[in-house]
């Protein structure tokens, strides 16, 4: 039987003449927004030392991946970072379709960037809202959650679902965008900049909230590099990668758009880098949609892409292929892809192995949320408890993808 | 830095160690002997300016004499260059050099790594395991604990694949 209380937990006796306190911040603390727990060593209200214990919300992905076929993964990605469900499946279907060979056309690589970067801005909504709401301005977070409320709407519109979307298929799309969706996208975009001036204009050189995220958890290029720092909180500290421009998917390469980076990697910093690339996800809706060429919304792979259920009923052909696919009689390409996306908050990769089978020999998720947090005690030591809430909230760190 | 360039690096510094290269991959893949890890991803990382280490997980091959394998994918920010670094070991002998302080990204990615598939890295500060409750007594990615309580019969999986 393992003893009850680990040995971080203790205060060691050599810490005793030096008044250390030990503080138990989690597992469910109001102000983490999410499981997460923290053993603080602390002096006074300095914090000496951190240990995260990670965990809570562990499901086991890359196991149940092993058991299901490729199209059924979709749903397990949805659930990794869920503040920004598409474009993990995305992310998936464009693995998927690298492994297969599958090129898709303009109109489908327009129409995936489009609700990638709407998901993009839900997911940057969330987070900097948050960093208003720890830092005591919780009027930007109602403004803020109304905007995020009609993307929301129009994911509904798209596939049915609101957070886990499931969102897309194999090849494509499931069905094309509805003129309805396309009317809400333009009075989202249409609504979206006014809100987020109306929010820049309460904190952006808001001085209390200036004293509050300036030099509050920083780190330097060089230590984000080696910590494995991607997305926005990489770009913070400096670092202009960002895999939209390094290894363009889903034809990224046809947009011009700025990728902002900030130079103290400090809390204020990250908060500016997601509020400009709001903006710059704009910029690339309204582009996408303007430029959206005409066509199928799902390229032609009867062997993956599942046909439409009338179809099945009423036409010999489609009743083959559905059979086919979900029985995975499919031939399946042997071997390994790499393929990775700019999620929402970091490089978002997917390691797949394929031995022939209809599932993944292996498949791994490279989750930036996970990869990034070790960070979090480097970040916090020397700070105060009210700064290590703010550093938490600016990472960006989401339970679903920490635990997989 | 060119693919070839990267081999030739490579190959003339650890002609010994490396046991096969796959250029055929989607990106450049080295299989590697596990006792030069170390030194090879050092020699990467310094020499050849893989400053970035994307990812690390395990793999587990039962049919394999050397069954259980991690997989390293390093990435040269500066010339958009990725390599991806294959070794493996026994299941009796699952000992692999640690490279958390080469890339302190490691650190949790090992632990990982461990927790799923039992790889025992050496030199590891801190060897225990991240996202399983730590009573767990197998390693549970490994291929041979099924997904599903085998016990149960309304399910009959010879139908479905594997």
């Amino acid at each position: 039987m393992e003893p009850l209380e680990r040995e971080h937990i203790l205060i060691r006796p050599e810490d005793f003449d030096k008044n250390f306190s030990t503080l138990n911040l989690g597992p469910t603390h109001p102000a983490t927004h999410g499981i997460f727990q923290n053993i603080l060593t602390m002096h006074g209200e300095t914090i000496i030392d951190a240990e995260q214990t990670i965990g809570y919300i562990h499901r086991a992905f890359e196991k149940i991946a092993e058991r299901r076929p490729f199209y059924q993964i979709t749903t397990l990605t949805d659930r990794l970072n869920y503040c920004s469900s598409p474009i993990n499946n995305i992310g998936w279907h464009l693995t998927v379709e690298k492994l297969l060979g599958v090129k898709t056309s303009k109109r489908i690589d327009y129409m995936r960037i489009v609700i990638m970067e709407l998901a993009r801005i839900t997911d940057h909504l969330i987070c900097n809202s948050v960093i208003g709401v720890d830092s005591g301005a919780l009027t930007g977070f109602i403004y803020l959650f109304q905007e995020r409320e009609k993307v929301y709407e129009i994911y509904e519109e798209i596939c049915g679902a609101r957070l886990t979307t499931n969102l897309g298929r194999i090849g494509g799309f499931e069905r094309d965008f509805t003129p309805d969706v396309i009317r809400k996208i333009k009075e989202f975009l249409e609504n979206l900049p006014k809100v987020l001036r109306q929010f820049e204009n309460l904190l952006l050189r808001n001085r209390i909230f200036m004293d509050r995220t300036i030099d509050v958890g920083g780190i330097s290029a060089e230590r984000a590099l080696n910590y494995g720092f991607t997305g926005p909180n990489l770009r913070a500290a400096g670092v202009d990668y960002d895999v939209r421009v390094m290894n363009p998917y889903s034809s990224y390469d046809d947009f011009d758009f700025t990728i902002p980076i900030g130079t103290n990697g400090d809390t204020y910093d990250r908060f500016c880098v997601r509020q400009e690339e709001m903006w710059q996800s704009i910029k690339l809706v309204k582009n996408a949609l303007e430029n959206l060429p005409e066509g199928n919304f799902h390229e032609d792979v009867p062997e993956f892409y599942l046909p439409p259920k009338e179809e099945v009923y009423s036409k010999m052909e489609s009743l083959i292929w559905h059979f086919k696919i979900v029985m995975g009689e499919m031939e399946v390409p042997v071997g390994e892809v790499y393929h990775s996306v700019e999620g929402g908050n970091g490089e978002l990769g997917f390691y797949l192995v394929s031995d022939g089978g209809r599932t993944p020999f292996r498949l791994h998720f490279r989750r930036p949320g996970f990869i990034y947090y070790q960070a979090y005690p480097e970040m916090i030591k020397g700070s105060v408890l009210s700064d290590a809430i703010l550093t938490m909230s600016s990472m960006n760190v989401i339970a679903g993808e920490l635990d997989a | 830095m060119e693919q070839t360039l990267i081999q030739n690096s490579l190959k003339e510094k650890f002609s010994d160690e490396i046991l096969s290269i796959d250029e055929a991959s989607d990106i450049l893949t080295v299989t590697v002997n596990k006792n030069c890890i170390r030194d090879i991803i050092l020699f990467l990382k310094d020499e050849l300016g893989f400053g970035f280490l994307t990812d690390l997980c395990g793999v587990h091959y039962p049919d394999k004499e050397l069954q259980l394998g991690v997989v390293y994918h390093l990435h040269d920010l500066t010339h958009n260059q990725r390599i991806r670094i294959k070794t493996f070991t026994t299941l009796e002998q699952p000992e692999i050099a640690s490279v958390h302080d080469i890339f302190s990204s490691a650190n949790w990615m090992e632990r990982e790594t461990y927790d799923f598939y039992g790889v025992v890295f050496t030199g590891h500060p801190k060897l225990i395991r991240i996202l399983n409750v730590e009573y767990l007594d197998y390693f549970p990615m490994r291929k041979e604990y099924p997904l599903e309580d085998s016990t149960r019969t309304d399910k009959d999986d010879r139908f479905f694949g594997r």
